[in-house]
């Protein structure tokens, strides 16, 4: 290992677990760089679904996304990418707002606003799914 | 020390520099993760108008196909491939690669405009499938 110190017991990772600014350690560039990878495959699947239903009629589109391998890469798509977008968000309020309490405020709002979106997108793929 | 406002030093401000075409990127790549932010409304618009209805539906397709709509979707192709392709480019930066002064350039101006041919491309792709029926 790394450690110049023979008598420390602890690994690098335990070091880092729990640190940072928002005492998180490196979860967030963690998650940040899963889900930016998980997002690029989605995030094309979700333009291809966009154009297949295109022109389509309510009930063409309604049984377009009740097909379980597109419901589920909807899913998919919008649980990494509402994740994804709460992170960055996250990291430009952290960067950006000053004071404490505004900084909070806004850190909130963020969980709520991606929180929301995220709820409103997969209850009604369900919904759709699950025979409209 | 006894004054509160002690003098510290400011950390540099970005417009004594000269906007270089990474760091002009890196700005952009921050704005188009916050226009796709909000952007999301109109993806949960989507999903939810369906789950609302026929009718519900029927308005936002056609809010979409009309020309603002339009101008909205191929303006989101772009920030979302502009976004993809720095993502990728930070990929690669975080395993210590392409940090030459010459790469980055080169890599910079590929941010530029491999994300613009992307977007045309999936649109033409994208409206000759629709019109032609084929989907």
């Amino acid at each position: 290992m790394s450690g110049s110190d023979k008598t420390d017991m602890r690994t690098p990772l335990s070091k880092v677990r729990g640190h940072g600014s928002a005492k998180e350690g490196t979860s967030h560039f963690w998650e940040q760089r899963l889900t930016a990878f998980a997002n690029i495959p989605l995030s094309l699947f979700f333009m291809y679904a966009v154009f297949a239903m295109a022109g389509k009629s309510y009930n063409e589109a309604m049984a377009f996304i009740a097909h379980p391998f597109v419901a589920v890469m909807l899913l998919l798509f919008v649980v990494s990418s509402t994740y994804h977008m709460k992170l960055g968000m996250q990291m430009v309020i952290e960067d950006y707002v000053s004071g404490e309490k505004k900084k909070i405020l806004m850190l909130m709002l963020n969980i709520f606003f991606s929180a929301a979106v995220a709820l409103a997108c997969i209850f009604s793929i369900l919904k759709i799914s699950f025979g409209g | 020390m006894a004054s509160k406002k002690t003098e510290r030093p400011l950390s540099p401000h970005l417009f004594i520099y000269k906007p270089m075409l990474s760091m002009t990127l890196s700005v952009i790549h921050r704005a188009t993760g916050m226009a796709m932010y909000f952007g999301t409304l109109v993806v949960a618009w989507w999903f939810m108008s369906m789950a609302m209805g026929a009718e519900a539906y029927e308005f936002f397709a056609w809010v979409m196909g009309s020309w603002v709509g339009m101008i909205v979707l191929v303006g989101f192709t772009w920030v979302l491939f502009h976004h993809m392709f720095g993502g990728i480019k930070h990929f690669f930066w975080d395993f210590g690669k392409g940090f030459e002064l010459e790469t980055v350039e080169h890599v910079a101006k590929l941010a530029v405009v491999v994300p613009v041919c992307a977007t045309i491309i999936v649109w033409a792709f994208g409206l000759m499938l629709t019109s032609g029926g084929a989907l």
